[in-house]
């Protein structure tokens, strides 16, 4: 039998690309599921150490009012932090390129300030913004998203070719037009790949700090806590399957955004000419 | 190098020294006592081994390095108005296109800065995809095209708001020799169309003498001018002026230049060696 190559025409063209691209790590999901299965049947791994992903599917199915609504009310707390402490980021990384005496003095604190493990706040953040209040979940959230978006965004800024600059000031352009026309363009595909680890951190932000304490009814964190404490895993692992669904969805929405936004981009597109 | 009696020249430098303060120790001077007079419509080649100062003194004339001593004059007026009046244009080794920007705009960055409407900005970006023959790349992205497209986008940029001085650094250093010959064809035509006064920076000594009215040779470090060869090769100048006896009389000109520029220095670094050892 020879395999001959295929030819797709136009929409299934598209199709047949996506296929390739994703179908190696969609096996590779499928698989992963079905050897997980099967390792847990076959060396009788007791419940409470690893639970079949059947067992966790119907846990799943059982609780899925409250997972839905939970899980949907984390991923608020999540995508809140995430804006904040973007936002806050930005502005940061924008005014310590802009005055850069500024960051000279900050930005040792800024660094030390990551060092500091930001979950061991979530406690005090708790009694700060009040415990079943969101804000004292996406302050934690906001925490952990700044320093990645700010870091990131203030090397694009500032990892601009010095050409570029005298160019810039070739057309007797000020600050605020060399910013607008090379700095924040050259730094956009460094915010965004900062934002894409930013909005993991944002959804673990969100499911760790409900650990130290929220309401029952919308916190997948303390779900997972509770359920855990009473030996009901499978039930703990469909809360912890929610979440990752949901941290994985926002990195792909981020994902997206940026393949609209980063359309000129070598890395989205191939093709030279000649 | 005629100075024109009635108009100003483009660029005249008296007595220029630029000297970069190094860390903790003496600094180094790039350049000393340089005067130059460059004619309107001239084009003036700077040539010189490598850490001359050629690209600092372009950048001085440009007001991008603020000169250590002497007076920067373009089109009549100190060098820092110049640029605030965006006299010149500016085309550097590698082409600093945005890739962000389609070649188009590109093209009409320096338009976008001097405020010029979409529509006006459109139609020069077209004339010049044409002087530079790049007509139906205006949608490409710069990492689309190759490096000898590259750099012609970035004269059209500069040559964009026609501006009366294109000052270029070793502008085709980087591109093949093939590319680099057809390239200083093009540029020269493109000179002619616009009429502008180009200062040329270039440690080719072929490429000098091909495309410029006027060779200043300059000495090692610290750089100073050692010697001026008027290029009396008949314009325009095709592919076969590379062959005629003349062009290879002043190529060898401008070689015995640098070589006795480069000697001076080395005995210069001599003497300081003795100096030194005195110590």
């Amino acid at each position: 039998m020879s395999l001959q190559p295929v030819v797709f025409p136009g929409r299934l063209h598209r199709a047949g690309r996506r296929v390739r691209d994703w179908g190696p790590a969609a096996a590779v999901l499928v698989g992963g599921i079905v050897a997980w299965q099967g390792l847990v049947t076959a060396l009788d791994i007791q419940r409470f150490l690893l639970p079949k992903p059947t067992e966790i599917l119907s846990a799943l199915r059982e609780n899925w009012s409250f997972l839905r609504g939970a899980g949907l009310y984390t991923f608020w707390e999540a995508v809140g932090g995430f804006v904040i402490g973007g936002a806050v980021a930005i502005a940061t990384a924008l005014s310590l390129a802009r005055w850069r005496p500024l960051g000279r003095a900050l930005l040792p604190y800024a660094i030390a300030a990551n060092a500091v493990p930001i979950i061991a706040f979530a406690p005090i953040f708790n009694n700060w913004f009040g415990l079943i209040n969101p804000v004292s979940k996406m302050a934690i959230a906001a925490v952990l998203v700044f320093f990645p978006v700010m870091i990131n965004m203030l090397r694009g800024l500032t990892s601009v070719h010095p050409s570029s600059i005298e160019l810039m000031s070739s057309y007797a352009a000020g600050e605020a037009a060399t910013f607008r026309r090379v700095r924040i363009p050259n730094s956009l595909p460094f915010l965004f790949s900062g934002l894409k680890v930013a909005s993991v951190l944002a959804m673990i932000g969100a499911v760790v700090s409900q650990y130290f304490g929220g309401l029952r009814s919308t916190s997948l964190g303390l779900f997972i806590k509770d359920r855990a404490a009473l030996a009901l895993y499978a039930e703990a692992w469909a809360a912890i399957v929610v979440a990752s669904t949901l941290g994985v969805g926002f990195y792909l929405a981020i994902t997206l955004v940026e393949r609209s936004v980063l359309r000129w981009h070598p890395s989205m597109r191939g093709v030279r000419a000649e | 190098m005629s100075a024109d009696p009635i108009r100003p020249a483009a660029v005249s430098l008296r007595g220029v020294s630029k000297r970069f303060a190094g860390r903790g120790g003496e600094g180094v001077t790039a350049v000393t006592s340089i005067d130059l007079d460059v004619g309107p419509g001239e084009f003036v080649s700077l040539i010189g081994p490598s850490g001359c100062g050629k690209s600092t003194l372009l950048r001085v004339i440009g007001d991008l390095v603020a000169p250590t001593g002497g007076s920067v004059q373009v089109n009549g007026k100190p060098a820092h108005q110049a640029r605030r009046d965006r006299d010149y244009g500016i085309v550097f080794q590698d082409p600093v296109l945005y890739d962000w920007r389609t070649v188009a705009r590109n093209i009409a960055l320096p338009l976008e800065m001097l405020g010029w409407d979409r529509g006006r900005r459109a139609g020069r970006v077209q004339e010049m995809l044409e002087l530079v023959e790049l007509t139906g790349f205006e949608g490409h992205h710069p990492w689309q095209l190759s490096g000898g497209m590259q750099q012609r986008v970035s004269i059209a940029r500069a040559l964009s708001f026609s501006p009366a001085l294109l000052l270029m650094d070793e502008p085709f250093g980087a591109l093949d020799e093939m590319t680099r010959e057809r390239l200083n064809g093009e540029l020269l035509r493109i000179w002619q169309q616009s009429g502008c006064t180009v200062v040329f920076v270039t440690h080719s000594i072929s490429e000098a003498v091909f495309l410029s009215t006027t060779v200043v040779v300059m000495s090692a470090r610290p750089g100073r001018v050692v010697g001026i060869v008027d290029i009396d090769l008949p314009q325009p100048r095709t592919v076969d002026t590379r062959e005629e006896p003349r062009f290879f009389e002043l190529v060898t000109e401008v070689r015995e230049r640098l070589r006795k520029g480069g000697a001076a220095e080395a005995l210069a670094e001599e003497e300081l060696l003795l100096v030194e050892e005195e110590r």
